[in-house]
């Protein structure tokens, strides 16, 4: 393993630490693709993964709300540590929202069902409530008026806003995106990024990975760049796009920025 | 023709015989399938190897050897004094059962797996997420090869008539044995199995168009 300075803490995280990672590994067989981390969010922070495709970015991501398990190092959400496998763990993740590249909406369902459900059977809110929720969060993610649709009726940028009520409809403490569009068409993106900004106004918890800079300057407290497993280089946004420190981080800005 | 009016009794105990012995095993045999297809998929590595032997031993054994230890193992082992019936019923759906749950497994397979992933994100439960998200869009994928597997059922259970449990393939044997023409009995009996096996394959072929309409 390169031994690699990592460049940290130039903004230190604000608020009451939310998710803490203390020495997190993590292999794939004989690859290591979570290399000690160490990351700290803070709550109401806005947290921006970003780094060149297999560097462990959604590993990461998973591995907060624990999809993926993890070899070594602990994961604390809220000060409690993530919970094994059953009851505890279920709650666990309705507490971390997470919103996918592919949407994930549920095809079978509306619009209106896929953010009542979670709602009803997690966490045991009558029909009735769930309903009004859901459609609270729908107009606030600009699909109120699709609610009794499936979800292959609407866009994808469309999908991708009730894929992110769905996830807020269960309040959670803290929300992950992993590249939320990075499948959608270009005239698409500022309708999800529009939405994910106005979260970040309101205070929510956030930890996106995504390669759109706009965003980053615009809403991140942090810019954590990744590469080959490991946590790079921590810096603001400003900082991190016009004066990166490490080779790796100049070198990736500059294939990302210049195509 | 006369083989059937006059022995009307017969015919129609072997009817319900068959009727009742392949209703019965198909319900134990769902069941206990969609529960096999649940192992075989869930997180728990002991369940899915659970899965896996099930499968592989039921699915390769002759349906006959099962049969067979059925009524002349399992009696020296576990002396619950079985009748027949059940012993068919349980040869009949164990057997069965590993066929349902490959159907059942490959039709999860076509569910994609994101949204089983997004449900568990929200906190649902394995069990809640195939009830609810995977296999409610599994099913329509799974009831064609379920149709098929019903019918092969209902000419399974022909077997149970050679261990003397009453069905229509019994029927024939003892009424040739009586020295009735043997192409009438045939034709007769091989009508009752059309019967059954149409009417599941009607059934399962209303039940995709109810599905196709849901959507
Ligand atoms: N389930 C898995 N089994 C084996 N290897 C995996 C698995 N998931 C991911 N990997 C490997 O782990 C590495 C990190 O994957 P990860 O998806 O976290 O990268 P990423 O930074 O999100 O990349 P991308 O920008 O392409 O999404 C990759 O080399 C990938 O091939
Ligand atoms: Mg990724």
């Amino acid at each position: 393993m390169t031994e690699v300075s990592v460049t940290k803490d130039e903004v230190p995280p604000t608020g009451e630490p939310l998710v803490v990672l203390d020495g997190v590994n993590k292999h794939f067989g004989a690859l290591h693709v979570l290399q000690d981390i160490n990351l700290t969010i803070g709550q109401g922070e806005v947290v921006v993964v970003i780094g060149p495709s297999g560097s462990g970015k959604s590993t990461l991501c998973r591995a907060i709300n624990r999809l993926e398990t993890i070899d070594s190092g602990s994961i604390a959400l809220d000060g409690k540590p993530l919970p094994q496998e059953g009851k505890e763990l279920a709650r666990l993740r309705a507490d971390v929202g997470m919103v996918f590249q592919s949407f994930n909406l549920f095809a079978h369902k509306t619009v209106l069902e896929n953010v009542t459900l979670g709602q009803i059977k997690v966490r045991k809110k009558d029909k009735k409530a769930a309903d009004q929720y859901a459609r609270k969060l729908l107009d606030r993610v600009g699909v109120g008026n699709q609610a009794d649709k499936y979800p292959a009726q609407l866009s994808g940028g469309q999908q991708q806003r009730v894929a992110i009520a769905r996830a807020l409809a269960m309040d959670p403490k803290v929300m992950l995106f992993d590249e939320p569009t990075s499948a959608l068409d270009p005239e698409m993106i500022n309708e999800v990024l529009e939405v994910m900004q106005q979260l970040a106004r309101d205070g929510m918890t956030m930890v996106v990975v995504t390669h759109e800079m706009g965003f980053a300057r615009s809403a991140a407290n942090r810019v954590v760049f990744m590469s080959d497993g490991q946590i790079v280089e921590e810096q603001s946004p400003e900082q991190f796009f016009t004066n990166p420190r490490s080779d790796r981080a100049r070198d990736f800005l500059s294939k990302i920025l210049h195509h | 023709m006369n083989v059937l009016l006059d022995h009307l009794p017969e015919f129609r105990d072997g009817f319900v015989g068959t009727l009742l012995l392949t209703l019965a095993s198909a319900a134990f045999a769902l069941v206990l399938g969609v529960l096999l297809a649940a192992f075989r998929v869930s997180p728990v590595p002991p369940l899915r190897w659970f899965g896996t032997v099930w499968v592989t031993l039921f699915r390769n054994t002759p349906l006959t050897l099962l049969f067979l230890v059925m009524w002349f193992v399992v009696p020296q082992i576990f002396d619950v004094g079985m009748s027949p019936w059940v012993k068919g019923l349980m040869a009949l759906g164990l057997y069965t059962s590993s066929f349902v749950c490959e159907a059942v497994r490959s039709g999860i397979n076509t569910v994609p797996f994101g949204q089983a992933e997004a449900a568990r994100s929200l906190g649902m439960t394995f069990g809640q997420t195939l009830r609810m998200i995977v296999l409610p869009q599994a099913t329509r994928t799974v009831i064609p090869p379920l149709s098929s597997i019903m019918i092969a059922l209902t000419k399974n259970s022909a077997i149970a008539g050679a261990f003397s449990v009453t069905e229509l393939f019994g029927v024939q044997k003892l009424l040739s044995d009586q020295g009735f023409a043997i192409a009438w009995i045939f034709l007769w009996v091989a009508l009752a199995y059309l019967v059954i096996t149409f009417a599941i394959s009607g059934l399962f072929r209303l039940l995709e168009s109810r599905l196709e309409v849901a959507r």
